[in-house]
């Protein structure tokens, strides 16, 4: 799959699968387009050449009907959470079923209490999302992205600005919602040490292709060296350290005379 | 300079072209989202209920320099008796329906393009995308229907507050005659007039409600994009409204 922005390839050549009811991560250094990627499989966008499919069915050939009839398949967790700032916790994730169906009052109290409980913020459900803590945002957002039992769940940098507990608590709610659910779930993130604890599957992005795929355990003992760069967090490698400039010493000599 | 003329010229049309798609899009919506008549009725009480002091208070003092400058002038004339005649149509035709849709525009226009603003830079309007929920419905087309309904109403607020703070100079400070204030006006003032003030503000809400929820859903979603689609709210909106009332005054002339 080729994808192109403002005359710039992000992608060229990107060839990835994830597999059913398993969870399957993309890694890669910032500015590599994971969340690009997430974009071209939900259809915020599409590729200029090759193929993208969901289910089997190509993205891009869908109707509006379709993709949104596809999108009701899927959850997406946001890096932000993207909860509905005027709305209660318990309105947010009651959201989707009152504007997809047409459930009665107390059925929808059941399903949002049930996913909040599993979330474990039942109790906060009259918080506005203001009063929350970003993990806690990020759990609620969990929840709402579950509401409609889909069967595709992505999470877009979950860990991202959490501290270690509630890092460790999202963690534990991937890994649940894959286990107890069957969710097929695409996790998008560079903290390796997280991803390796949860992620079946896992796929190293760089330069718009993907350089290595494997068990998080392959990828620790690849030989690759721009997988090594990215694992062992080193600062330099085949990912500089220094963005393109002139020579240092003649810049300094320059500024001086 | 010819080329920045035209470039600007060209980024002018491009972005009346935008505005005109995008209304488009929204009256598209416009029926389909009167199946959640709630969400409506919430933007008519934050456009339109949260306006209210504010017109209220501005229509009185509108109105009393109006009383104040009316009287002053007709009286040289002799004809300070009309002074009802001049603020009630004054009020009805121009006045009432040109201020509160500039108010308007500073306050609930400002308010719709920076909440919309903030939802796309908060990723609010992606996510209700990917829940599979169009949000030109559930978010523009309520906030754009709230703002035409709301106009007409501010506007005769503004227009009645007005009279009664020109009648509060004139009658009680100026010493105008109350029985030949409110006959005259009675006389004077036709369904004609109040109608001009009912079809201005209509098209004033549509103007300055589609200005608000288009720049809004366009700006850039940064701080300072939503700082910069605030001020062109407030901006376009104002003199889109005095370029209208300009028309729609010429027309209303040239139809009597």
């Amino acid at each position: 799959m080729r994808y192109v922005v403002g005359g710039r390839a992000i992608f060229d050549g990107l060839n990835l699968t994830a597999r059913r009811g398993r969870i399957t991560a993309f890694m890669g250094p910032s500015g590599t387009g994971k969340t690009t990627l997430l974009r071209l499989i939900t259809g915020q966008a599409y590729a200029e050449r090759g193929s993208v499919r969901v289910f089997g069915d190509e993205v891009r050939a869908m109707s509006g009907k379709q993709l949104f009839a596809l999108r009701q398949r899927m959850g997406m967790l946001f890096q932000n959470g993207a909860l509905l700032t005027d709305e209660d916790v318990y309105e947010n994730v009651a959201f989707p079923v009152r504007a997809h169906t047409r459930l009665s009052e107390p059925l929808i109290r059941q399903l949002v209490l049930t996913k909040l409980h599993a979330v474990g913020l039942r109790g906060a459900a009259r918080l506005m999302p203001a009063e929350l803590s970003g993990g806690m945002q990020r759990r609620v957002a969990l929840a709402r992205a579950i509401v409609m039992d889909p069967d595709i769940l992505i999470y877009d940098e979950p860990f991202v600005g959490l501290d270690p507990i509630s890092m460790g608590v999202i963690c534990r709610l991937i890994k649940q919602m894959n286990e107890a659910l069957g969710i097929t779930s695409i996790v998008v993130s560079h903290d390796v040490h997280e991803l390796s604890t949860i992620a079946h599957d896992s796929f190293l992005l760089s330069s718009g292709k993907v350089v290595a795929s494997g068990t998080p355990a392959e990828l620790h003992a690849s030989k690759l060296e721009e997988v090594r760069q990215f694992m062992g967090g080193l600062a330099d490698g085949p990912v500089p350290f220094h963005y393109p400039a002139p020579d240092y010493f003649k810049q300094l000599l320059e500024v001086e005379s | 300079m010819s080329a920045v003329v035209d470039s600007a010229a060209v980024a002018a049309l491009r972005r009346i072209g935008a505005m005109t798609l995008f209304l488009g899009q929204v009256l598209a919506r416009v029926i389909p989202a009167f199946a959640k008549p709630g969400l409506i009725v919430k933007q008519i009480y934050n456009a339109g209920a949260r306006s209210l002091v504010i017109i209220m208070l501005s229509g009185l003092f509108v109105g009393m320099v109006l009383g104040l400058l009316g009287f002053d002038t007709l009286q040289r004339f002799g004809s300070e008796d009309s002074l009802g005649v001049l603020a009630a149509l004054g009020m009805l035709k121009v006045l009432g329906p040109v201020l509160t849709a500039l108010l308007f525009a500073g306050r609930a226009g400002t308010s719709l393009t920076s909440e919309i603003g903030l939802m796309k830079s908060t990723d609010q309007l992606t996510a209700m995308q990917m829940m599979a929920v169009d949000p030109l419905r559930y978010v523009v087309a309520p906030r754009f229907l709230g703002g035409i309904i709301a106009m007409p109403l501010l506007a005769a607020t503004f227009s009645v507050v007005g009279l009664f703070g020109a009648q509060l100079i004139g009658v009680q400070q100026m010493g105008v005659d109350a029985g030949a204030f409110w006959s005259q006006t009675q006389n004077a003032v036709d369904l004609h007039d109040v109608n001009e003030g009912i079809v201005k503000s209509l098209v004033f809400g549509i103007a300055c409600s589609l200005i608000a929820v288009f720049e809004g859903y366009q700006c850039e979603p940064t701080p300072e994009g939503v700082g910069l689609a605030t001020t062109r709210t407030v901006v376009t909106s104002s003199v889109m409204v005095l370029l209208l009332n300009y028309l729609l005054t010429a027309a209303f002339l040239t139809r009597s």
